[in-house]
């Protein structure tokens, strides 16, 4: 059961449903009747101003294919960067992409994926792996720039070798249904994971962030911080699991999800889970749902600043202690411009 | 200046403020002093224009431009300014910036151009000299890890930097040692001027050893009822608010 299956047989009973607890909220099989047709060869995409400026390698992936066939070599020493593109272009059509990053022993990198929609109504499926070799480092900011009227969904696997770091910051504004996966298999022994994410949703748009990690080793570090803003009647979910398995003793995990409801008719639903084997073992998660600090907006207005500002002042505070933890000043700064455009939406 | 008469507030149903005039012409401090539950902090609130406080009958004026039909954001473009009892705290928002957005917000309304970055740092600096504040301090989230004096600190800062006309002070002297009430008197009493109005609210009267007032009101069951000269406030502190509280009371009852 899965779009990329449901797309390749055209097959919308391969989809997964709400039935299936893991997609309870974000359910396929209730929302596409027909598996669109699939998308065609596209030559060309838009440019993107924001990565552009970067200056750093690219890669396109239009409807579900390279654009010229390319790789980008991540340096043995040093700090690699580069962009993958993940863009579908056409409307109501569907295609799948997959994709792979290994990174080298000791290799640092700044990955920066960016899914995109040109088309309307498209449905759009990736999956994705990252490998890291021993004490290798990798930094990876994902912007999930859906159409309104989207059905996408994404799926990473990360694999880490010891002593190896990955630190994630999923910025998501929705879709129709959108829905973004990590899978993190943790090797334990002093291995850091990050799995971060911040979404702001408007109008009907929907936001799956799930996570799931897999502490095998002794000693592993996992730290988690979703933080999201819901208006009108758009919906955010967060599913974040932490298995802990059998021996993996001395695991550190941390799993936090925040969000502000700024309507009467959005929503949130968020599930951690956190599944333990192992004894000795230091594991915590929180969740809060609120508004806005009434009094915080009042004392912003009695210094002359008017309400819509006031708010957006403080929506994008609460946002930003998502974005400070991003370590490399390029990408943060990129991310903070994504979040700074996305709420200018919400007024 | 401010002009206040016969001023009714209720919150939720219940009358807090009930019958209140008072007026302070430009150049004067005033001080309202009170008992707790007089309604000294409605009346604040009342003024800078918070919700939940339903204005049930009389007026505000400032200069005699109605002050009650306006946002809190519009009346503090006009000069209304309340420094408050318990300053909010505000993570990730820096002090600098957020009271750099205030300026500009202020100036916008006013039709005014927005003050520039090497300008606006430049008043910053000063300001903060004169309040003993450290640089530091204001690049961190507003408030947030402050101690009491501090954060009255940061508010008498703000007062100096956006220039109001009416300042309100709430309890300014709650929280503070001797030597922070001393500094933030100073603050206080630089800004004095001519054109300016002061409302200084308080129970106690150690802080009208600081911020000398010209006039003192005593503020009991939500009106005044007794005005004099800064020898009232002593008189105060001598002998309590209790007569003010029972002839209030019999005045209610009559």
């Amino acid at each position: 059961m899965s779009l990329a299956a449901a797309i390749a047989a055209r097959d919308p009973d391969l989809l997964p449903s709400r039935r299936d607890e893991d997609w309870r909220w974000t359910g396929l099989r209730e929302l596409i009747r027909v598996v669109p047709p699939a998308s065609p060869k596209v030559a060309s995409v838009a440019g993107h101003a924001a990565l552009a400026a970067l200056g750093w390698p690219t890669l396109v992936f239009a409807n579900g294919h390279t654009l010229e066939e390319a790789s980008i070599a991540i340096p043995a020493t040093g700090k690699g960067a580069f962009v993958r593109r993940f863009v579908s272009a056409s409307d109501g059509a569907a295609h799948h992409v997959e994709a792979d990053v290994s990174v080298g022993e000791g290799g640092r990198l700044v990955l920066i994926d960016s899914f995109e929609g040109e088309g309307a109504g498209y449905v759009a499926s990736a999956a994705l792996s990252i490998r890291l070799a021993a004490n290798a480092r990798v930094e990876r900011i994902v912007l999930l720039d859906d159409a309104e009227d989207a059905i996408s969904v994404a799926r990473t696997d990360v694999d880490l070798a010891p002593g190896a770091s990955f630190h994630q910051t999923v910025l998501a504004a929705g879709a129709k249904r959108q829905r973004f996966e990590t899978h993190v298999s943790h090797p334990g022994a002093g291995v850091n994971v990050r799995l971060d994410g911040a979404y702001v949703l408007t109008g009907k748009r929907h936001s799956d962030q799930t996570t799931v990690v897999a502490h095998a080793g002794e000693n592993g570090i996992t730290t988690q911080l979703i933080k999201g803003v819901a208006t009108d009647q758009a919906r955010g979910v967060f599913q974040g699991r932490i298995v802990v398995q059998r021996g993996a003793d001395g695991t550190d995990a941390r799993m936090a999800h925040h969000a502000l409801l700024l309507s009467d008719r959005a929503e949130i639903d968020a599930k951690p889970e956190l599944e333990i084997y192992a004894d000795d073992v230091s594991c915590a998660h929180g969740n809060t749902v609120g508004a806005l600090d009434e009094a915080a907006i009042f004392y912003a207005r009695s210094r002359g600043i008017p309400e819509a500002a006031a708010k957006a002042m403080l929506t994008t505070a609460y946002l930003g202690e998502v974005i400070e933890r991003i370590v490399d000043e390029p990408a943060r700064e990129l991310a903070l411009a994504w979040l700074t455009g996305r709420l200018e939406r919400l007024a | 200046m401010l002009n206040i008469s016969n001023l009714h507030v209720s919150v939720g149903s219940k009358p807090i403020i009930d019958g209140l005039s008072l007026a302070v012409p430009a150049g004067e401090v005033h001080a309202v002093m009170g008992p707790n539950g007089a309604g000294k902090s409605t009346l604040s609130y009342t003024l800078a224009g918070r919700g939940g406080y339903e204005v049930t009958g009389g007026s505000a004026t400032l200069n005699g431009e109605d002050l009650l039909t306006l946002g809190p954001d519009e009346r503090a473009a006009k000069g209304v300014f309340l420094s408050f009892q318990y300053p909010l705290e505000i993570p990730g928002v820096p002090a600098l910036t957020f009271i750099r957005t205030a300026m500009n917000a202020q100036r916008k309304a006013r039709g005014e151009p927005e003050v520039s970055a090497p300008d606006f740092l430049k008043r910053v600096r000063a300001a903060a000299a004169n309040l003993r504040m450290d640089m530091d301090m204001l690049k961190r989230g507003l408030n947030v890890g402050f101690s009491g004096g501090e954060k009255k600190r940061m508010e008498i800062l703000q007062m100096a930097l956006l220039e109001p006309r009416l300042l309100i002070l709430d309890e300014t002297d709650s929280g503070l040692d001797i030597d922070a009430l001393r500094i933030v008197s100073e603050g206080v009493n630089a800004m004095r001027s001519p054109d300016r109005a002061m409302l200084v609210i308080t129970h106690y009267q150690r802080l009208l050893d600081y911020i000398k007032p010209d006039r003192v009101h005593v503020l009991a069951a939500g009106r005044i009822v007794a005005s004099g000269g800064p020898e009232l406030a002593l008189e105060l502190e001598r002998e309590g608010y209790d007569k003010y509280a029972s002839s209030s009371q019999s005045v209610a009852a009559a």
